[in-house]
Parts: C-alpha cells; structure tokens; sequence
C-alpha cells in the first residue's frame, strides 16, 4: 500500500527526528500507526484511572482525588458555557470535556512521559497528536458533531444558513464547512510537531540544560493547544445553534 | 530525488516558514503591546487580559503553523520526489 521510499530519508539525518517513518500494524488488509494506537490507549487508560480514582466513594464533601477531577470537571464545563451559553452547553459538556481531556492528556503523555526508552524496529513513540490522522479524526468528529447539532435543532431549515446574509456568499460559506476541520486537524498537529522537532533539533545541537525552557514551553503549548481546539469546536456548536 | 528538486524543496521550505513568520509576528506584537497598555491602565484586569491575550496568541501562531505544516511536507513528504 505504502511504497518503500514514500518519504525521503535525506532530511532525516540532522537530528534523529523521525517524521514520517511508523510502526505499521497490518490489521485486516489496513496498515495502522502502531505507535499511535498504544500511546492512545495509554491515554485512555489514563484517564479512565483517574475517573476511576474520582468517582469511587464518591463524598458529598470531596476530597483527594474527586476534588481534582471535580476542578476538571468545572474547567471543561466552563469552555462549554462560555461558547455555548447557559442553554445550550449541557449536553455538549460530554463532547467538548472528552476533546480537552484528550488532546490534554496526549499532549502531556509525549512531552511528559520519557517514551525515548522504549525502543522500536522503526519510527517513535510521541504524543498522538503528532500524527495527522489523529488530529484530522478529530477534526472531522466536530464537523459531524456541529452538522448534527444544526440539524437537531433547525432540521433541514439549518441549510438556510448558507445564502445568509445574501445567497452570492453560498461559495464562501460552503468553503467554509472544509476549512474549518483542515484549520483544526492542522493547527494542533503543527503544534505539537514543532515542539517536538524544535526540542529534537537543539537536543542534537546541545544536549544539556538548554532545551529545558523549550520543553517547559512544549508543556504550556499542549494545554493551550487542547483549550484552543475545544473552545473552537464549542464555538462552532454555538454557531450551528444559533 | 533531483538535486534541482530538493535544492527548490529546501528553499521553498525555508521562505514558507520565515514569510509565514512575519505576519503573525506583527500581530502578537500589537497585541502583546495593547494588553501591557490594558494592564497598566487597568491593572486588577490582569488576570482576564492575560487569558485572552494568550487564546488570541495561539490563534496568530496557527498562521505561522500553516507555514511550517508546509514545510514539513515539502522536507519530509515530498509530492515530487
């Protein structure tokens, strides 16, 4: 399916970034990224753990752990309610929560957990969302999710929104629906890639203390990253609802 | 690959992250400045100006990602190699 020399290796030498290379698994005729997949399930693992830690002997007056996990709760309610309003945000907290905590957890899973350990026959584990399937499936997720969310609420009257304010917009406003998940899928996995290769790059040049800050500055990125991306998708909702 | 190719490749790569950089680097300095002017007015706002001036940061250095995005492409996944 793939060609051996898809992706050219004459850029590669630099620093030992390995873009474009994977751990293939054949599943069903299918080639996947295998080392997507595991650190995806390590994410999941990890917050179905913490909900987990949350909700066993849950307390009417929290503490440890429901205390943490009800803070997260609150911020991920409160994109919801500010994109959505008081209305309309309820049965979307599911859907914007689970993005944040996701893209959250997978951006902090690679540049957090030392994955460099683990050796594999060909490519690396990293954050998930450095592969652009990832972040594209996302994207496409809330392109579904708003399309539902306008069709639930209007029905077929939601197409109207496509010749307002005047039908000579129709192009643009068709456009529209593609940029927003090419904009999404591309913001975040542009992100979390240059952190990387960036972190990559000077580790090669200097390999002590000077990516440091970089790698600091990767951390902060990723959770911005993950509230940029589920305010976007929350304020698309909204406008869908509107 | 054709050396003409990936000379091309490296150059256009290079131009598509430095002029992607210019734009967005104007705008997160307007924006940087207005919101030391909004603090200094205003300093018990601090804590709201910087949360927006961070979100609105992000969005700006999507455009200079787009470039890189470009970039990465043009070096690591070459359509004409």
């Amino acid at each position: 399916m793939y060609p051996d020399n898809y992706y050219s290796s004459t850029f590669t030498l630099l620093a030992a970034a390995e873009v474009g290379k994977h751990f293939y698994w054949n599943i069903a005729g299918f080639l996947v990224h295998g080392q997507v997949l595991v650190v995806i399930w390590f994410v999941v693992a990890i917050l179905l753990l913490f909900s987990i830690l949350g909700t066993s002997n849950a307390d009417r007056i929290p503490h440890g752990w429901q205390n943490f996990m009800e803070s997260a709760i609150d911020f991920v309610t409160d994109i919801a309610k500010n994109q959505l309003g008081e209305s309309f945000y309820r049965e979307w907290v599911p859907f914007i929560g689970t993005l944040f905590l996701f893209i959250f957890g997978s951006n902090w899973a690679g540049a957090v957990v030392p994955w460099k350990l683990i050796e594999l026959p060909e490519g690396e584990f990293a954050a998930p969302t450095n592969d652009i399937n990832t972040t594209v499936a996302l994207a496409l997720l809330t392109s579904f999710a708003y399309f539902y969310a306008g069709l639930s609420k209007k029905g077929l009257g939601y197409f109207k929104r496509y010749v307002q304010p005047i039908p000579l917009l129709l192009p643009i406003n068709i456009l529209e629906d593609f940029t927003k998940p090419l904009s999404l899928s591309f913001r975040l996995f542009g992100n979390v890639l240059a952190d990387e290769l960036t972190i990559t790059v000077l580790t090669a040049l200097v390999p002590l203390v000077i990516p440091l800050p970089i790698m600091l500055l990767g951390i902060f990125a990723g959770s911005v990253q993950a509230l940029i991306f589920s305010t976007l998708a929350a304020a698309y909702i909204a406008e869908a609802l509107e | 690959m054709d050396s003409i190719i990936s000379a091309a490749s490296v150059i256009a790569a290079g131009l598509s992250i430095g002029l992607a950089a210019i734009g967005p680097g104007i705008g997160q300095g307007n924006a940087a400045g207005q919101a030391v002017e909004g603090i200094a007015r205003q300093p018990e706002a601090e804590n709201k100006i910087r949360g927006t001036l961070l979100l609105s940061l992000a969005f700006m250095e999507a455009l200079t990602i787009y470039g890189l995005v470009v970039a990465l492409a043009l070096l690591f996944a070459n359509p004409f190699s």
